[in-house]
């Protein structure tokens, strides 16, 4: 019942922001920017076309291909980091260096390297959700309780068993978290990465409809796009926190 | 009470018989930011094959630390301590530490915490083990949870069975008792003596209660404060169950806190800490514990 209301409230606030909008669009009178009902329109036309579906599913591909392999390097590394001081020592500051230069700073390097199709995105996609997969891993190796370690050397478990059945599974709830905030940045810079698609993806939406005829309704239609799929994949990736595996960071 | 001189005589390691564990002259110091702090001075002891031996001390006096140098984790900065006459080399299954906070791993079941430390075995002896030994601890139909959903008393119990599972020689106890309220603490104290005797390992326990030393042990040495010296040495000649509240008994609890610096004020009729004793013991103990059964001829 409580969770019902806190529900209803949240829809409240998203609805009153729309009839806000709503509102200073009628207001002010303006030719060019949307209403509410004027970008619902236009996502009924996108999809009509067809064209809907394909830049959804173009940019859900890039993300996907750019974020897993960030996910799986950004693992093997925070795990090898996070487990040798050594090399820990050696990356540590390549990391910090590299962590705060924007992946759109990385668009004419990409062109340069990659040229304008999917790879380019994938590339800027990859940097973004690499970093903080990195740092999740290897601040949860890191604090892994000691004594878990020492049990398990005291019970002879080493090399990969230690890995996969001690050292992975101690960190990963904080692996998970990384993963959250690393597929978050991807999301939000798909829409810069996708400046350099050639004819697919939101991104490439957003910037061809202001382009092509200041058709601005298709923009804030993209932009909405995003906004619910952001949310639907943080969602799945809440999914991962309820795991059995992991409850036992995350409470009772 | 042993003196300091009888203990150093019965320090002779060199091939002795019966001698699981021998700790000769062992010093450790940790270095702190306010210069060196030592810990251990001076150790000298051997624990019996099949010996169960408390070592009691005022908190942070350095038995943890003795007990990380027995188990492996921690080396000696001079002496030694030689297992079946051999220098210990690292943590090894021969003796398994059993953590005060407990150890069993939260991200698996309690069957796969089993079933880990069996993973040198064939699967279907690695299910047999497990089964067994979750079925001695009492764990019945908890294979499948995951430690967060058990009680603290389960949890010692899955460490506990985790630990014997791999049929130790050697048994390192952490104040295994410590993180249990009260009730649950003494009812897993009689549980850790069922399973000791089961199992028949060698046992060296840290703990702060004397009385759990008294109930547990064949023998308590009794350290300073740091850095940790052994004040005295002292066997407990007594069958299991113990009469707890025996005068003897009395007479030894009184020694130790005595050699621990603090003075018993309980008396003969023992009152206080211990009184709570009777609300879980069961009827063939209450029954050693009372007054007409207290003159008992006791095996000493």
């Amino acid at each position: 019942m409580h969770d019902r209301i806190r529900s209803l409230i949240a829809v409240a606030v998203i609805v009153c922001c729309v009839a806000l909008w709503w509102a200073t669009v009628h207001i002010s009178g303006s030719r060019i920017f949307p209403t509410p009902w004027q970008v619902v329109l236009g996502m009924v036309q996108l999809a009509q076309q067809g064209l809907l579906l394909k830049h959804v599913v173009a940019s859900l591909f890039r993300v996907t291909c750019g974020y897993l392999l960030a996910a799986m390097l950004a693992m093997v590394l925070g795990l090898l980091m996070g487990r040798f001081h050594s090399v820990y020592v050696a990356c540590n500051s390549l990391v910090q260096l590299l962590r705060p230069i924007s992946p759109i700073a990385w668009i004419p390097l990409a062109i340069l390297w990659f040229g304008v199709g999917d790879v380019s995105p994938i590339f800027l996609i990859f940097l973004a959700s690499f970093f903080p997969i990195v740092i999740g891993t290897v601040a949860g190796v890191q604090t892994i309780d000691r004594q878990y370690i020492w049990a398990a050397e005291n019970f002879g478990i080493s090399g990969f068993k230690l890995l996969c059945f001690v050292i992975f599974p101690g960190a990963l709830p904080q692996i998970i978290t990384g993963m959250r905030i690393g597929l978050g940045v991807a999301w939000l810079v798909v829409v810069a990465a996708e400046m350099i698609a050639i004819n697919s993806g939101l991104g490439y939406l957003i910037i061809d409809s202001r382009n092509a005829g200041n058709r601005y309704d298709l923009v804030v239609a993209g932009m909405v796009i995003i906004g619910v799929i952001g949310l639907l994949l943080d969602g799945l990736m809440r999914g991962l926190e309820r795991l059995d595996e992991v409850q036992w960071r995350y409470g009772r | 009470m042993v003196s300091c001189a009888a203990l150093r005589d019965s320090t002779r390691c060199n091939g002795a018989m019966g001698v699981k564990i021998c700790v000769t002259d062992v010093w450790k110091t940790f270095p702190t930011p306010q210069g060196p702090l030592p810990v251990l001075e001076a150790l000298d002891f051997t624990v019996a094959e099949g010996e169960f031996v408390a070592l009691v001390g005022p908190s942070g006096c350095g038995k943890t630390t003795l007990l990380h140098i027995l188990a492996g984790f921690d080396r000696p900065d001079r002496g030694a301590v030689r297992i079946d006459d051999r220098p210990i080399q690292g943590p090894r299954r021969q003796g398994i530490y059993v953590f005060q906070r407990g150890a069993v791993f939260p991200w698996l079941t309690v069957e796969q915490n089993m079933t880990l430390v069996l993973s040198d075995l064939p699967p279907a002896e690695r299910q047999r083990l497990a089964a067994e030994y979750l079925a001695l601890a009492g764990l019945q139909g908890f294979e499948r949870s995951y430690p967060h959903q058990l009680s603290g008393g389960m949890l010692q119990r899955v460490e506990l069975a985790r630990a014997l599972v791999t049929r130790p020689e050697i048994l390192y106890l952490d104040e295994p008792l410590g993180a249990l309220d009260a009730l649950t603490r003494l009812r897993m104290r009689m549980e850790l003596r069922r399973l000791l005797t089961h199992e028949h390992c060698t046992a060296v326990m840290v703990t702060h209660d004397v009385e759990e030393a008294l109930d547990l042990a064949d023998r308590v040495l009794v350290f300073s404060p740091r850095p940790a010296t052994i004040r005295g040495s002292l066997l407990v000649p007594f069958p299991h169950p113990r009469p707890l509240r025996h005068r003897s008994m009395l007479e030894l609890k009184r020694q130790i806190l005595r050699a621990l610096g603090v003075e018993d004020t309980e008396g003969d009729t023992a009152g206080g800490p211990s009184a709570d004793l009777t609300l879980s013991t069961p009827a063939k103990w209450r029954q050693s514990l009372e007054p007409h059964a207290a003159g008992t001829r006791l095996r000493a």
